[in-house]
């Protein structure tokens, strides 16, 4: 099972039989209206309410303190379109996707590989124990810590390479409109790799040991085994990894915000750091709540896509 | 395992990939306590980062823990997460419930837009709840924080807290029902208690996304006396700018609770974390 499959209706789970008086029909009903109440409440005040409020004032211009809010019509929506920045915040975005994906996914799928194989030994439980540390940090701890080890003055990075005589590859890591986005992305790394191990770790864990073993005996070599055998078992978890890497990616907001808030030059911007800008630093509330929209219509587009093929392909696996 | 059996080169590839990435997983931690023992001017003095410190100082990690008011902002985090684990947990045992069990029509609509929410960026709340806040006058308060921290948790909960219940056996309530028990009752008595173990994975979920929660935060608290650990954390970066043993002591000191909750009950702590994408 994975977030792919949502079955809301179980025909067989859930559900009393159909035989009950009326009365009792009636009091399920109540029950049914007086527990949900609270959440619907709850989801309605803030979050449905709030889309709609900032769907709306996407049409308007307002600097979030008068008391009056000018109607512009679709006049912040064409000047989104061609705002350089904005596009170029969607692509950062994207090439964090892309790049957290393919960087992430292999790494934390050969340490999952170790620890399953070793799993017998000590040593493993130790391993285990310091990889999941950076899961427990917040993003702006993270996020400074690395500012830290990235300083270019004496930053251990910086540190390390003069020590190793490579003065010529010491950078201003978050300083470089080039690199900066990249060393973002390491960070990114650091942080998500031990969750996507956890994740592939649980799955290795429950193919049953008789397959292994069934493997060995027919001459296959433990590599050929989880090459061949283990990693294509454990497919739909990959693919739930990867649904899971890609939303989170676009939503990306703290450490960015705490490392370089989008700088040097825009060169690190996302589209929630753009946002957060124009909303609360430039007091654009109008087109902060434009690129606000355009985050939620471009999240919920992907975000069905993805989850409408990935459905298509489990049926045709 | 054969004994004289050669290292494959498979072997040497895992074992090469995983004590690499213990350094690169483990160094910022080494680094982070250490540098917070340091003397505040000892990383320019020409001494490499990774050097033991010249003498252990608890001085940084004293001076934020009693001398300042780190421990007023670990005090709000601990208010403003149990609060809203606990309204959480209550809220989404009472949804699940009625997913689970309650049959009507459109119950399958309303639960699809309820997991809808599992996708939503935030951010295209923030401004609506930002006036909101204001307006209600609790802007500024622990108390703002509270509404978006359990509506945008909320569907993930309800989500694994209906494949929870689904899972228990339906004979045990039918058996309640044939004796005049009524659906509320049914709830408290049998659904409640053998839920335990799916709210205990929901509520170790929740309190570590809430602890490191940020945006909020950011957004809706302004004075120094509300403020949260990582909305702390973040001031605390440019009070001490120049003195970087300090900086790393506040992180040390901040991550410490969920490193040590992480010590107690590890398997549960990864179970609970992992909530998330378990389906």
């Amino acid at each position: 099972m994975d977030t792919t499959s949502i079955q809301a209706e179980g025909p067989v789970s859930g559900g009393y039989g159909q035989k009950n008086p009326s009365s009792f029909w009636n009091e399920k009903i109540i029950t049914a209206i007086l527990f949900l109440t609270p959440t619907i409440l709850m989801l309605a005040v803030f979050v449905v309410w709030p889309i709609l409020s900032t769907l709306r004032l996407s049409l308007f211009d307002w600097n979030g303190i008068d008391p009056t809010q000018t109607f512009v019509g679709l006049e912040n929506w064409a000047r989104i379109l061609n705002d350089d920045i904005f596009i170029k915040a969607f692509g950062n975005n994207i090439l964090i996707v892309v790049l957290s994906i393919v960087i992430q996914i292999p790494i934390a799928m050969l340490l999952a590989i170790f620890l399953d194989r070793y799993s017998k030994l000590f040593i493993s439980k130790f391993f285990k124990t310091i990889y999941f540390l950076p899961l427990l940090m917040s993003s702006v701890a993270i996020g400074i810590l690395f500012k830290f080890i990235y300083d270019p003055s004496f930053g251990p990075i910086t540190m390390t390479l003069k020590d190793l005589g490579l003065n010529q590859l010491v950078r201003p890591w978050l300083a470089d409109p080039d690199i900066a986005i990249y060393s973002i992305i390491a960070v990114v790394c650091w942080q998500f790799i031990p969750f996507y191990m956890v994740l592939f770790l649980a799955a290795l864990t429950s193919i049953p040991s008789e397959m292994r073993d069934a493997a060995l005996l027919d001459g296959a070599t433990e590599a050929q085994f989880y090459a061949r055998i283990a990693v294509p078992m454990i497919q739909g978890t990959m693919r739930t990894s990867v649904i899971l890497s890609l939303i989170g990616s676009l939503k990306y907001f703290d450490l960015i915000w705490v490392m370089t808030q989008g700088g040097p030059f825009n060169s690190t911007e996302l589209m929630a750091t753009y946002m957060y800008k124009k909303a609360f630093v430039s007091a654009d509330m109008g087109y902060g709540a434009t690129v606000a929209s355009a985050m939620f219509i471009i999240v919920m587009v992907i975000s069905s896509v993805v989850f409408y093929a990935s459905r298509r392909f489990e049926t045709e696996v | 395992m054969t004994s004289g059996k050669r290292i494959s080169i498979t072997q040497i590839i895992l074992l090469l990939a995983s004590i690499s990435w213990l350094l690169v997983a483990g160094t910022p931690f080494y680094l982070m306590a250490l540098t917070g023992f340091k003397a505040r001017f000892e990383l320019m003095s020409g001494g490499s980062v990774f050097d033991l410190p010249e003498v252990f100082l608890f001085d940084n990690y004293r001076e934020v823990l009693f001398e300042g008011p780190f421990l007023k902002y670990l005090g709000n985090s601990v208010f403003v997460v149990s609060i809203s684990v606990l309204l959480i947990l209550t809220l989404s045992a009472m949804s699940s419930y009625v997913f689970a069990r309650i049959k009507f029509r459109g119950r399958s609509v309303i639960f699809s837009l309820i997991i809808a929410g599992l996708v939503i960026p935030l951010h295209v709340t923030l401004i609506p709840v930002y006036l909101l806040t204001q307006q209600i006058g609790i802007y500024d308060t622990l108390w703002a924080l509270i509404g978006p921290y359990v509506a945008f948790n909320l569907p993930l909960s309800i989500f694994i807290l209906t494949e929870f219940m689904r899972q228990i056996p339906i004979e045990l309530e039918e058996a309640a029902r044939i004796d005049g028990s009524s659906t509320l009752n049914t709830f408290i008595k049998i659904i409640l208690p053998l839920s335990t173990p799916g709210m205990a994975t929901l509520a170790i979920y929740n309190a570590v996304m809430l602890w490191n929660e940020f945006v909020f935060s950011f957004v809706l608290i302004l004075n120094p006396d509300s403020r949260t650990l990582p909305l702390a954390i973040w001031e605390y970066q440019g009070e001490y700018s120049m003195n970087i043993p300090a900086v790393m002591a506040v992180l040390t000191l901040s991550a410490l609770p969920l490193i040590l909750l992480f010590i107690v009950g590890q398997e549960r702590v990864i179970k609970g974390m992992m909530a998330g994408a378990l389906k």
